[in-house]
């Protein structure tokens, strides 16, 4: 927001102060545009996150507690072989969402924007966000309903002749669940990616004597690169994070991230130091994620 | 199946003289037929243009020689050998596409490299080759730049470079200077018209720019409505254009309607709906069953005079309706007593013309102008 000078203006007022405009008027634009908003990231994101930080430093606090911050055994409980194996199991349930929505979504995205009418584009895509509009609950329980050892999954193999399987309570339930859930985000932003793929680069290859696998991995998936990056980055936080999935499909045998913080706070252990510790952790390695793709996503752009 | 087509064809011996054929080639897409029977034989080492306005079918003639499109009916041929069901991948033909569709991911080293690395050629073949042709477009300094950091002048040689690196039997041209401003787009005429000459390569290329296809083309193809007008080289399509379309597409132009009224061993005489005769010296393509005619006079082909001339074929009486002063010449808009508009294009050397208003005299002589058959068949 810029203020011109009056068109008539005294001798007096021709100093170069006069011209610019007052320091009430540039910070006014900034301040009504962002204020509302900042003011609650402030309360309740930034000012959270700084008392999760404190709690961290305090060792066996637990409800009613006096904080007094004194060192870091929180974090060093966080690296005892036991958790550590609760986060590396997260990590590694996370990439293996990642790579499963990534491996769904990249053929039907790339089916939907590059392949299909693109009357029925739109459509399609409802048809695949479909899913979010209901409650992730109730998409948690269906899977209940589905893999569980009488469920439907089952009683389909069973009536086909084919062994049944017990997977609920386990980690491929969890895989399951958390892929179902998180799909459509991944289809979503591959999706947008591939929309923007310039035909003529394709005609191009295959111009240039590229069969159509080969211009797949040598132009499509280049192209679409900064895509698979920001879906597979968002799949990947998300799942991280995600309580509900291994909560109610993955039964005590796959103890998570989300749910051994869960139990500090809310749960029989109650741990608050060693809970924020938890968290400190997990925000740390979800901000140099992101800090990695942008910086990633940077340098690709300005090589462009 | 190559082998068998190269076998039926019907003239084997004059395959070899073509890089292209297109027989009764038909394109429909759902339900809208762009190409309608196009037909045409490219010589080997031609510069060969297809010219028309927007939406006429030319893009998709030459899309149909790349292989991006399977002609609905017909048949593609190059160096002799039916392309029809030939990938575009599998064709000896390259294209330099309308935006250039660079790939952005890859330097210009590697854009180039792309088509030598798919075949699968040796490191220091395919070293030397990119070397050879990006110095063929003067572009050597720029090889590990990407094609973001370029001009468009210097994407349309990275394009052209891309494209015959591979060597290809015939290059295709998509509106190659289309995106370019004026000056480089001259400029690259020039630089495209001597790469043609030096390499002898069959250059095929679609344009709906005029100039752009007189100057550089051995021989132009004129496109309308799907179908072909005409072929012929720059100075038959310009001087002996066969329909109205073409006369009036090429350069300026004034056409008069009207019907034979007689006709002798050298000249007709047509009769404009506005009563006007005019002589016109007959050509060879004239046929005397035409009677509805179109008659077509270039404008730098007509006289003016203040007085009444001594000549006495198609002398006609105007007005001067303006006359804007352009350089080299003076355009002039006169309208005649019968009401005609006619634009008319003089040398600025000649005496200070008259005001706007006053009266002036035309003349042309039959030589200057040609009749065609109103409605092309």
């Amino acid at each position: 927001m810029s203020v011109s000078p009056p068109p008539f203006s005294s001798t007096s007022d021709l100093t170069p102060d006069a011209t610019k405009p007052r320091w009430g008027t540039r910070w006014l634009g900034p301040l009504v545009l962002l204020g509302p908003a900042g003011l609650w990231l402030l309360l309740l994101l930034v000012l959270p996150t700084l008392v999760i930080f404190q709690l961290s430093l305090v060792p066996n606090i637990r409800p009613g507690d006096i904080v007094n911050p004194s060192g870091i055994d929180n974090y060093l409980l966080v690296f005892n072989p036991t958790n550590f194996r609760v986060i590396v199991r997260s990590l590694g349930l996370a990439v293996g969402t990642t790579l499963l929505c990534l491996g769904l979504g990249f053929p039907v995205a790339y089916w939907i924007a590059v392949l299909a009418p693109k009357r029925w584009r739109n459509l399609l895509l409802l048809g695949f966000i479909l899913p979010l509009w209901t409650s992730s609950l109730l998409r948690t329980y269906a899977w209940i309903t589905i893999l569980r050892p009488t469920g439907v999954l089952n009683s389909i193999l069973s009536t086909i002749g084919l062994p049944t399987l017990e997977i609920l309570n386990r980690t491929p339930a969890v895989l399951v669940g958390m892929s179902y859930s998180f799909l459509p985000y991944m289809v979503l932003i591959l999706y947008s990616s591939l929309e923007k793929l310039d035909r003529a680069l394709l005609e191009a290859s295959a111009d240039l004597g590229a069969t159509p696998p080969q211009t797949f991995w040598k132009i499509t998936v280049p192209q679409a690169l900064p895509g698979i990056a920001a879906g597979s980055l968002l799949v990947f936080i998300t799942s991280l994070g995600d309580f509900i999935d291994p909560e109610l499909l993955g039964g005590a045998s796959s103890m998570t991230v989300a749910r051994l913080i869960y139990n500090q706070f809310l749960g029989q252990t109650q741990n608050w130091g060693f809970g924020s510790a938890l968290s400190v952790v997990l925000i740390f390695a979800v901000s140099l994620s992101i800090a990695l793709l942008l910086k990633y996503g940077d340098s690709s752009a300005t090589q462009r | 199946m190559l082998q068998a087509a190269t076998h039926n064809s019907d003239l084997p011996t004059l395959d070899s003289d073509f890089d292209v054929e297109l027989r009764k080639v038909f394109k429909v897409f759902n339900g809208e037929t762009a190409v309608r029977g196009v037909e045409f034989n490219i010589r080997r080492g031609e510069f060969f243009s297809i010219l028309g306005p927007s939406g006429c079918g030319k893009t998709t003639t030459l899309r149909l020689v790349a292989g991006f499109e399977t002609p609905s009916a017909g048949e593609v041929l190059i160096r002799g050998k039916s392309m029809t069901h030939v990938p575009p991948h599998r064709r000896p033909a390259n294209t330099v596409f309308q935006n250039y569709a660079l790939f952005d991911h890859m330097t210009v080293w590697n854009n180039i490299a792309f088509g030598l690395r798919i075949k699968r050629l040796g490191r220091s073949e395919v070293q030397q080759r990119v070397d050879e042709v990006l110095q063929l477009v003067k572009m050597e300094t720029f090889a590990n730049r990407y094609p973001k950091q370029l001009s468009g002048g210097q994407r349309q040689r990275v394009a052209l470079a891309r494209a015959l690196v591979n060597r290809p039997a015939v290059l295709l041209l998509d509106e190659p200077l289309g995106a370019l401003d004026l000056k480089l787009r001259k400029q690259m005429q020039v630089e495209l018209s001597n790469l043609h000459q030096n390499l002898g390569l069959t250059f095929v290329m679609v344009t709906h720019d005029q100039e752009e296809a007189l100057s550089l083309s051995d021989r132009i193809a004129v496109m309308k409505d799907g179908k072909i007008e005409q072929v012929g080289t720059p100075n038959e399509i310009y001087e002996r254009p066969r329909t109205p379309f073409v006369a009036d597409f090429i350069g300026d132009t004034n056409l008069f309607e009207g019907h034979l009224e007689s006709t002798d061993g050298s000249s007709l005489l047509v009769r404009t709906h506005s009563g006007l005769k005019i002589v016109v010296s007959r050509t060879p393509e004239w046929s005397d069953r035409t009677h509805q005619t179109i008659v077509s006079v270039r404008p730098e082909k007509i006289h003016l005079h203040c007085a009444p001339p001594e000549t006495s074929h198609n002398t006609f009486e105007g007005r001067l309706k303006h006359a804007m002063y352009l350089g080299t010449h003076v355009h002039c808009v006169v309208e005649l007593v019968s009401g005609e508009m006619l634009t008319v294009r003089q040398a600025t050397h000649l005496e200070t013309l008259p005001e706007d208003g006053s009266p002036l005299y035309l003349s042309w002589s039959p030589s200057d102008c040609i009749a065609l058959a109103a409605r092309s068949t």
